[in-house]
Formats: structure tokens, sequence, C-alpha cells
């Protein structure tokens, strides 16, 4: 697949069937390199189904799909070393601390014993967790797991970040926090790749795309959908595109 | 702007030259993680050191299989010094505790109901009569089986002590076959001899395959193991990581049997240890493909401690030849015995302790356990393998 290579992620006509149900259904997207690019859906739209096809955890039933410029089909190894990949549940280790959590997910990325106690450093004080770095995760508030994560996520810097609702749960005011960090990492040339339920975090986005029973029902930049739609907000777009399906 | 990107493209390429060179460094960051997850569970911990040795103190202390001073009603109808010299026969061993019975032979039931005998000998009238005149003297023995496996010794040891019986009369009483059995490896039947291989095979087959299949079940329930499988680590990677820990553990269990084994219940150990820890790797293999087997089908960590209880503990204590002999089992069991790694380890390690035998007295248990490891081995990581590439 010649995709052109200044696309981090695109696909033409992805679909994912489990069984006779239609999760994805020809779902079509081109993402730029360092775009924040959202997902927008409600429950069981395919938002996870898509990011899990693009992570190479699942495969897809038809359809192309290129991530960093590499097949998903045949070069899910290569994709690996570009992606960064944050689940809704925080996957990190309840029973470990803080510093050894950082320390197995550099280790898995192959970083040498120097370099994980190098990004062991810098994710604390990235992360502003520095007086939690011995301790127990289980004991960490959500808040603070969540950035747990998204530091693991991007310990090995990779060119595209899979953020599969990364806020839920979380207080608005860590919330705020965690839309800066995203910022800061796209403005370096991260692409960010982000699925959330939560409207206003899509007026953050570069570009929204909603979905709804795995098809893409809108894809524009968000004050082009608030104008076409003639709303003030992306809820109320949200509202009137999946009311009016 | 443009500085950070330079910085992060340079270790990007730094990084897959490293891993492409050393896949094996992803293997110890797996390893010591799962290694740091045992450490700081100390139940887990607990069932891992303490299991076997209550389960040895148990066996070997509480199921002693020999019986001793067993309750022994005589019913005596010659009363003569003849018969008298028999029940003494009886007394002075230490197997039983003979009393005179006067009631009736029916009354013998009620003994054993009472609990007050567990056996009866009963001595014909004209017991000296016969022991004069004929060959052989009918004497008649009632036994109560309510615990078959005690009857069957108390039945054997009466078979001892007339045996005594006849040689004190010196050759007064022709014995048509004189049988004196010789009792090797265990000559005096201790019942620890038998169990702390036994344990070997069981507390293995528990930490390998029990321990291994929870393990990677709670990875997938806690959706740890989807974060690992989008990094660049592979499946086999992850497999050896997740468990080396439990290999190192399985062997540091096995050596503290044989130690508290050998030093407390003073089982001999003939043979050589290098080969039993060799063979010990064969079986430990076999339990851990059983333990990720488990691993692809269960969704829970209960699921799995379920299936890895029925699947590989139950067979390993049913069906190996640890309690009930293979040979008394019928034939459709026996068949299923023969997937059994238990089965074959049990011949390695009762061979290697007991009788000393070397590798070349073991290469038919070895072959057929090195031939399930092998099969068990290649199936359980190619359905894992499968299983996480979706």
């Amino acid at each position: 697949m010649n995709a052109p290579v200044n696309f981090s992620v695109c696909t033409e006509n992805l679909t994912r069937k489990f069984g006779d149900f239609v999760a994805v259904d020809g779902v079509s997207i081109a993402v730029h390199a360092g775009e924040i690019f959202g997902f927008l859906g409600p429950n069981g739209a395919g938002k996870t189904t898509i990011i899990r096809m693009l992570c190479g955890l699942l495969k897809p039933s038809a359809g192309k799909a290129t991530v960093a410029g590499f097949d998903v089909y045949t070069q899910s190894e290569l994709i690996k070393q570009k992606i960064g990949y944050m689940s809704q549940k925080f996957s990190l280790y309840d029973d470990l601390s803080v510093g050894q959590n950082i320390e197995f997910y550099s280790g898995v990325y192959g970083l040498s014993a120097g370099q994980i106690a190098q990004k062991r450093t810098d994710v604390l004080v990235r992360f502003g967790l520095e007086a939690y770095g011995s301790a127990i995760t289980k004991d960490l508030p959500l808040g603070f797991k969540q950035r747990l994560a998204l530091g693991c996520a991007m310990l090995h810097g990779p060119e595209i970040l899979f953020l599969d609702e990364p806020t839920s749960g979380v207080d608005p005011v860590a919330r705020r926090g965690f839309w800066k960090t995203i910022y800061d990492t796209a403005a370096g040339g991260t692409t960010v790749f982000v699925t959330t339920h939560y409207m206003e975090e899509a007026e953050y986005c570069h570009r929204v795309c909603i979905v709804d029973r795995g098809r893409i029902v809108a894809l524009d930049t968000p004050s082009r959908l608030k104008e076409s739609h003639g709303k003030a907000s992306i809820q109320d777009v949200f509202v009137n595109i999946v009311r009016s399906d | 702007m443009a500085e950070p990107i330079k910085a992060r493209r340079w270790t990007g390429t730094d990084r897959s030259r490293a891993d492409r060179g050393a896949g094996g460094s992803l293997i110890p960051a797996i390893a010591r993680k799962e290694f740091l997850h045992i450490v700081y569970d100390p139940r887990t911990l607990a069932i891992v050191f303490l299991m076997p040795v209550i389960q040895l103190l148990m066996f070997g202390y509480a199921m002693n299989m020999e019986v001793q001073h067993v309750d022994m009603a005589v019913v005596d109808l010659a009363r003569t010094p003849e018969s008298q010299a028999l029940a003494q026969q009886f007394r002075g061993s230490r197997f039983f505790h003979p009393f005179y019975f006067d009631g009736p032979v029916s009354g013998i039931e009620g003994l054993f109901k009472e609990e007050r005998a567990r056996v009866a000998l009963i001595i014909p009238e004209d017991f000296a009569r016969q022991l004069r005149t004929r060959m052989t003297v009918p004497l008649q023995f009632v036994i109560d089986a309510s615990d078959a496996n005690a009857a069957a010794f108390v039945d054997s040891y009466c078979t001892q002590v007339l045996a005594d019986f006849n040689q004190s009369r010196g050759g007064e009483l022709p014995v048509p076959f004189d049988v004196r059995s010789a009792v090797l490896f265990n000559p005096h039947l201790k019942s620890s001899h038998f169990f702390v291989p036994g344990l070997m095979a069981m507390i293995l087959m528990m930490i390998s395959a029990l321990l291994t299949s929870v393990a990677i079940t709670r990875e997938k329930e806690t959706g740890t193991m989807e974060q690992i499988l989008v990094s660049p680590v592979r499946p086999r990677q992850i497999i050896v990581g997740k468990v080396l820990p439990y290999i190192i553990l399985a062997f540091a269990d096995a050596l503290l049997i044989l130690l508290v084994g050998v030093v407390v219940f003073h089982v001999p150990f003939r043979g050589s240890l290098a080969l039993l820890l060799l063979l010990t790797t064969l079986y430990v293999f076999t339990a851990l493909s059983l333990g990720l087997m488990v691993s692809t089908f269960a969704r829970s960590q209960q699921v799995a401690m379920m299936m890895a209880q029925v699947l590989t503990i139950l067979p390993t204590m049913m069906l190996s030849g640890l309690i009930f002999p293979i040979a008394s089992m019928p034939k459709a069991l026996q068949a299923v015995t023969y997937i059994v790694p238990a089965r074959y380890y049990l011949l390695i390690v009762r061979g290697v302790m007991l009788k000393g035998s070397g590798i070349s007295q073991l290469v038919e248990p070895t072959v057929f356990l090195a031939a399930v490891a092998a099969i068990l081995l290649t199936v359980s990581v190619r359905r894992f393998s499968m299983n996480l590439e979706r």
C-alpha cells in the first residue's frame, strides 16, 4: 500500500465484524503528523475497535490501513515500534511501585539499564510524580494513575499516540492538566489519536471525527463543524447528528 | 521546535537497533517484573514454601499406614498348651494385642461393632491332635475390613506370625513352601519414602501449572497483557519471561522437599541429584505447558484456578500412581494414565531416590515424559501465540 508518508494514520474502508455484528463499517480517515485527532461517539460506536485495529491488537475484517506508513496486516511489528497506546483501563501493575511500572515498560521497549534510570527520572518529573516514585500504584488517586499511564505509553518516544478514553472518571481539573500535556506532546511533532465522550474535550482537538454505529457521520475541525451545523458547541452538533441519524 | 523532534527521531532509531540485536534483553524485563509480583504477594510466597513442608509433615507423621497393637479376640475352643502357645506367639509380636473371648463365635461381630477387636482368631477344638497327626491345621481368622487398608495389613501380619510359630516348632510341622519375602529399597515400608517423591510431583505441578496460568490470566483480566502486546515484545518472549521466575521457584521448592525428606524423614537418596534435577526440568516443562494451555482457555483468574486444579492437580493425585496403584485401576483409566506426566515423573523420582537408578534404567519413563513435554509445549505455545495475535 503506497500511502503518502506524511499521513500518520491512513485507512480506507476499514471494517471489522464480530459474527453478524458490524462494529466498524467502512471507515476512511487520514491523520496528519502532529495532529490531535479526536474520535467522538456514543458508547459502542466502534471507537475502541478502530484503535485496537490500528495498534495491531485486532485484525481488520476488510479494508486497508497504514500506521506510520506501515501496513497493519503485514508490518505490525514495525508499527509497534512507532506507537504508544493508553487503554481505558490505565493498564498499570497495581502491586508494583510507580518507579517499577516505568522501569518495566521501559524494559519491554528494549531500553538499556542507563536509559531506563534516565527515563524514570524524566517521567516522574514531567508528569509531576517526583514524590511518588516508590509509592505503590494501587494507592495513587485516579488522576495520578492516568498521568503515570500516559508517561508509560510515551516512554519510547512514539511518533503516534493512541489514547482510548484517557480521561474517563478523572476530575475536571486533572483533565485540563492532562489536555495541556497532550497539547505539548502534539506541539513536539507527535500525532495524538484520542477517543472521548466528553464533548468539551472535542473542542481541544484539531479535527473531530464523529462516529455512530461503526460509521463516520461527521469529520472536520471543531469550528467548521459548529458552523456548518449552525450550533454553538460540539455538544449541540453531536446531539443534532446522532439524533437526526 | 525542530530540536525535540530531532532528538526523538534519534532515540527511535537507536531503540530499533537495540532490540533487533538483543531481543533477549526484553525477557529479563518481563521476568524481573514477574519476580516482583511474587515477592510482593506474601500469601503466594507462603503457599509456595510453607505448603510443601506442612504437607510433608502431615503425610510423614499422620499418614502412617503401619498398623500396631491390633486388638485380637482369641476364641480358643481347644484350651490346650499347644493352643495357648499359639496365642502367646501373637502376644509376643508387636502387631497384636490378643485377649481370650469366651463367648460364642457369633459374638465376634458384636466385638467388631463395639471396636473392641479388629481381628479374631478361632482355634478348633481338636487343635492339639490335628497338630500332631495332620500336615495342615485349619485355623480361622475373622478380620474387620471396614478399613480395607488396615485389614490388608492385619492379614499379612497374621500370616507372618503363623510362619514364626511354625518355625518355632522346628521340623514338627513341615511346610510345603517356605516363603520369605525380602523387601528391597524400603525395608521398613515407611510411608514417607512413598510420599516424598509423590509430593515432589504434586508441588511442582501446582507451582508450574496453577501459578503460571493464574499469573497470565491476571494480566489479561487487568488489561496489562494488551499494553505489553502493543510493544515490540513477541509472544514467545512474553512466555519465557513470565514462566522463568516460576521455573526457579519450582526448583527451589523441589530442593526444599528433598531436604526436608532426607533430613527429617531420613528418606534415602541413592541416585544422582544432577540426574534427578535434569529430568525434573522435563516434568516442569510439561507442567508449564499445561499452565499456558489453561491460560488460553480461561478468561478470569478464578476460572484458571479451577481449570488448573481439575486438569493438572487432580490427575497428578489420582491417576499417576501417587496414591492408588495404576495396576489396580480399570483398563480404561489405566489408558488415561499414559498422558499424565506425573506417572512418568514418579517412576523417575522413586527410581533415582529409593533405588539409585541411573539414566539407563529410566529410559522408558524419560522418553515418554520427553514426548509428552514436547507435544504439550508445542501445542500450548502455538495456541498461546495465536490467542494473542488475533
